[in-house]
């Protein structure tokens, strides 16, 4: 009666048949121009509704906007006003009349080093409140308190240690961050499994190879959520942030196009921060893929 | 003739909320070297604390264990683990899941083409050469399982201990593995300590059944020898009158005498 067993385990063990028709399948797929068709197809499905919805929108904002006493431009106005802005994003002509990438180049330079900052910061606390318990104990309840300070009403103090417009952003940038990377890192890390655990005791891995091995693998989808939602929140108190220091920067172009009622160049601005956000968004969610190779889904 | 492994006289209480409970009393048993023992009771009443404690990941409260006459109180690979449920690390593949534990344990003693070597070796000894780039989600319970018993088998453990190893798997891959461990036992001849619930797989496997009373305070309430030449045959085994005894002790003692009270 050992028979049976002894056949599942060759069958497992010759892989030559299945080799024949995967072979077969891939000759029915073959002709190249159903595949892009298809491939096109895909793509027009995920793309045309929400272009019909912002067609449709313009077209109400166009309708509403032109009526006499409208307090807003209609987009073709917009358009016509900021044809230059949007033609020549790098002239300079000195102190803060620069063309749209210098400002958005200085917002995003100040985000990327705060945001570095509350990165590192973030999880090297975060991991440090999910390891101890007492530093949970300790630390937990402050962040709590502290996380749900606006981010602006940081500012003034930061001005008044730093006394300069550039750090003081910076820091209400890794103010702003450093919260959910903290909070969804000290929970990746709590909820690493205890079979992990048990797995690098009886492996007797130390504290070095415990955190590169299993730690920051195990929490890497936790921490990366906090990254997340970092990142987005750091775009959100930049603009606000850079209203009140000044300078070169998207938030306080808007400030300025506000005091000389260019309510065209402020919408272009919304459009740009828009789409600069959602794009920030989008490389730290394919960074996070990336680096979890989809076990971010186990 | 000295014991190999030696449980020597432990008591496990813990301690939660205040509230002492007393769950493991005065156990003592002794393993000699390529046995294979099994540990049966019902849920709850402490085999896992216990296998846990063999294990060094729990501290006994009073007593200890004895590997070759030396007191072990802490984790290590030379009593290697096979988990319940697998505990693959899921962002490694098969063959890294082994090979971490082939790294860590041969690392001075081994060259790197002999790690390599000897993690294809175990890989092969579970039949799973075939799937060694896959990741642990790609792959089936059984085919964890069986990864999980070469990662701890390439430890080249002095004792192997079996935390329910079979106990999330369906049937008939549940057999099929269990011929598997027992072929690799008698290729091998390790010490095996394996915990579980299943009466057939532990007169099946083992060498002597250690049966354990409920908790709280739970005590070893018989060992039974079973004296069954080995290789053993699954289906001859089904009318092998020495099995259907022993089957039957093993129940007698699980569902008569200490039958558990609150699952009825």
């Amino acid at each position: 009666m050992n028979m049976p067993v002894i056949k599942t385990e060759s069958a497992l063990a010759v892989p030559a048949n299945p080799a024949a028709t995967v072979l077969a399948l891939q000759i029915r797929r073959s002709p190249p121009g159903e595949r892009i068709l298809t491939s096109l197809k895909r793509a027009a499905e995920n793309l045309v509704p929400p272009l019909i919805v912002l067609a449709l929108s313009v077209l109400v904002w166009e309708i509403l906007c032109s009526k006499p006493g409208a307090t807003l431009p209609p987009p073709s106005r917009v358009l016509g006003e900021t044809l230059e802005l949007i033609v020549d994003p790098f002239y300079d002509r000195g102190g803060i009349d620069k063309g749209l990438f210098w400002h958005m180049s200085a917002s995003l330079q100040r985000v990327a080093f705060g945001y570095a900052l509350a990165a590192v910061a973030g999880v090297a606390l975060g991991t440090l409140v999910g390891q101890s318990i007492w530093a949970m104990r300790g630390l937990d309840p402050i962040f709590q308190v502290l996380r749900t300070v606006p981010p602006l009403a940081w500012l003034p103090l930061s001005l008044a240690a730093f006394r300069q417009g550039q750090p003081a952003a910076i820091f209400v940038i890794f103010i702003t961050a450093i919260w959910p990377i903290i909070i969804n890192t000290a929970v990746g890390i709590r909820n690493i499994p205890q079979d992990f655990r048990n797995v690098a005791a009886v492996l007797r891995l130390n504290h070095l190879e415990f955190f590169y091995k299993i730690m920051v693998p195990s929490a890497a989808p936790y921490i990366f959520t906090g990254l997340r939602i970092g990142i987005g929140l750091s775009w959100l108190a930049i603009v606000a942030a850079e209203m009140l220091i000044g300078g070169v920067g998207i938030g306080f172009f808007i400030w300025d196009a506000w005091n000389s009622s260019r309510i065209s160049e402020i919408i272009l601005a919304l459009v740009y921060v828009g789409i600069t956000g959602f794009i920030l968004d989008r490389i730290v969610a394919t960074l996070a893929t990336l680096v979890t190779r989809g076990t971010a889904a186990n | 003739m000295t014991d190999y492994l030696k449980i020597d006289h432990i008591d496990k209480t813990f301690v939660r909320a205040g509230a002492i409970a007393e769950v493991l009393k005065d156990i003592t048993l002794g393993i000699a070297r390529g046995e294979y023992v099994s540990i049966i009771g019902h849920s709850g009443c402490g085999k896992s604390t216990l296998l846990n404690i063999v294990a060094g990941l729990l501290p006994a409260t009073n007593g200890g264990v004895l590997l070759e006459n030396r007191e072990v109180n802490e984790p290590g690979p030379d009593r290697a683990v096979v988990f319940q449920n697998h505990s693959l690390l899921p962002w490694l593949t098969v063959y890294d899941n082994v090979r971490l534990a082939v790294d860590k344990v041969f690392s001075g003693s081994k060259s790197r083409a002999e790690r390599d070597a000897w993690t294809l070796h175990n890989l092969d000894l579970v039949q799973m050469t075939h799937a060694k780039d896959k990741r642990p989600s790609e792959i089936s319970g059984g085919m964890k399982q069986r990864v999980g018993i070469a990662r701890a088998l390439a430890m080249e453990p002095k004792v192997l201990l079996l935390d329910e190893p079979f106990g999330a798997l369906d049937a008939l891959t549940r057999a099929h593995l269990q011929d598997s461990v027992m072929a690799l036992h008698q290729k091998l001849g390790n010490t095996v300590l394996m915990i579980t619930h299943d009466v057939d797989e532990a007169v099946l496997l083992s060498d002597r059944i250690v049966m354990m009373t409920n908790g709280p305070s739970a005590r070893i309430g018989e060992v039974l020898d079973i004296a069954l030449p080995r290789p053993r045959r699954r289906l001859e085994m089904a009318a092998n009158p020495v099995y259907l005894k022993c089957r039957q002790r093993v129940l007698e003692f699980l569902y008569e005498r200490h039958r558990l009270v609150e699952a009825a």
